[in-house]
């Protein structure tokens, strides 16, 4: 049967892993290829890497960096920061990533979803969200509202209405990052990562505040998510105990998660 | 010398970095010419069919390939949608495919979740060099909206659940293909990207 999957997010700066908390105060935890590495040979499911500051500082994206950690990664590759052109999307591609995260340039330019999805297949196209309660109200029916540029401007877009127009538009996969819980470690917010699931029909990833097994657990069934991005467990420095690949997948496939089972050797 | 075709739609560096990881040289391979003096070939690929083979005989690939293929008998591996566009037609885009295995390529039901993205298990049903020691259910990765339904049930080495049963590996002859990524099924896809560049073509 089709599994559930770990994902591990990378936050990179300058060629290296950061951990930030609720999208501010990134701190350093190792060299963004060191810990590919470290994370396939656990059999992680799936790295995805966010170059953080290319949108922000306007440039393109540290290609480098991308090319070091695809070295190391025989597991899928999920690339996004600063992409806002096919040829950009390409770049990456070549660099050895499968997948195309877009977050802030897909809200202020929609069609880039389509033209990924029309040059590079659907399943190429990752559409990355932030999301945040603000309370239902009118042009707000399901309360929560999408920010983009690292959840400090407000877009007025529903989550639920945008994450629809994504699946149109031709994303093959969608991630639902609660700024509220983004490394808190206090649980992923299920209400919004199910609405988004019974929402649209392709896989949906759970994003921002799993700090225990429960937490995945809980995203991956009451939440409804095909996979759990995941990052503070696996090794911010502010939680006091992190945990391992393998701990976790052996946890969840006691908690009755189908989960990729280790293969020794 | 393994040929790795590569074409705008495919995913050609992580399929070489594989390669370079298990020790095998290689080749990208996107004009005709440069199909001379591989001993096999791998045919990777994500995207779309239409883009695929567009982009095959744009190249001028398509002939060229067939040749290599069918009448130098070069062991050939496609991926993913490299074994899609080994079929007669695949209903993504109404398209016409390559031909060389009979058959058709179907979408998933509109009552799964479509693409199935994730790690599956396949189920090998007989024995093949480039499969021997896979193992019993082995885990690799998936991402497609379409599987592929072979005419000649014999063609199918590999099976694997999502919604029904559908064929996750293809043999026939020297040709074998996975609709899973090879290349982005960790330890599993490498023992078999190596047992492939050790395969004579025959079994």
């Amino acid at each position: 049967m089709l599994t559930k999957r770990l994902i591990a997010c990378f936050d990179v700066v300058n060629g290296r892993v950061t951990k930030a908390q609720q999208f501010q105060d990134n701190i350093d935890v190792a060299p963004a290829a060191d810990l590919a590495q470290q994370l396939y040979e656990d059999q992680i499911d799936e790295i995805v890497f966010y170059d953080i500051k290319a949108s922000a500082e306007k440039r393109k994206i540290d290609l480098e960096t991308v090319r070091a950690v695809a070295h190391h990664v025989f597991v899928p590759f999920t690339v996004g920061g600063g992409i806002r052109t096919i040829d950009d999307m390409y770049e990456v591609l070549k660099a050895g990533a499968e997948k195309i995260s877009v977050d802030s340039m897909a809200v202020r330019n929609p069609d880039i979803i389509r033209e990924g999805a029309e040059a590079f297949g659907r399943q190429c196209v990752v559409l990355s969200t932030q999301v945040k309660f603000q309370g239902i109200r009118p042009g707000l029916p399901s309360g929560y509202e999408v920010f983009i540029d690292g959840a400090r401007l407000a877009t007025g877009l529903d989550a639920i209405d945008w994450v629809r127009r994504g699946e149109d538009l031709g994303a093959g996969e969608i991630v639902v990052n609660s700024i509220d819980r983004d490394g808190t470690a206090s649980g992923y917010d299920l209400d919004i990562t199910r609405a988004v699931a019974d929402a649209v029909n392709v896989p949906v990833i759970a994003s921002g505040g799993a700090g225990t097994v429960e937490h995945i657990a809980d995203g991956l069934t009451a939440g409804a998510a095909q996979a759990a991005i995941i990052s503070s467990i696996l090794y911010s420095p502010r939680l006091e105990r992190n945990l391992g690949v393998r701990e976790l997948k052996d946890a969840l496939i006691e908690r009755g998660v189908p989960m990729r089972p280790y293969v020794a050797g | 010398m393994i040929g790795v075709i590569d074409y705008r739609a495919g995913n050609a560096p992580s399929v070489g970095y594989a390669l370079e990881r298990l020790g095998l040289t290689h080749r990208l391979v996107a004009t005709a010419d440069q199909l001379d003096g591989v001993e096999r070939i791998i045919l990777p690929g994500v995207g779309a069919a239409q883009a695929t083979i567009d982009s095959l005989r744009e190249s001028g690939l398509v002939e060229p390939l067939a040749a290599r293929v069918h009448d130098d008998r070069v062991p050939f591996l496609g991926i993913c949608i490299g074994l899609q566009v080994l079929f007669e037609h695949s209903e993504e885009g109404d398209v016409d495919c390559l031909g060389w295995v009979p058959g058709r390529v179907r979408r998933f039901s509109d009552t799964l979740r479509v693409p199935q993205i994730g790690w599956n298990a396949v189920r090998v049903t007989r024995a093949h060099p480039v499969t021997d020691g896979l193992g019993h259910d082995a885990y690799c990765y998936f991402v497609n909206s379409f599987f592929a339904d072979p005419a000649d049930p014999a063609d199918a080495l590999g099976v694997t659940e999502y919604g029904q049963e559908f064929c996750s590996i293809v043999a026939r002859g020297n040709v074998v293909a996975t609709q899973f990524h090879a290349e982005k099924s960790g330890p599993v896809g490498l023992a078999l990207l190596e047992r492939f560049a050790r395969w004579d073509g025959t079994c």
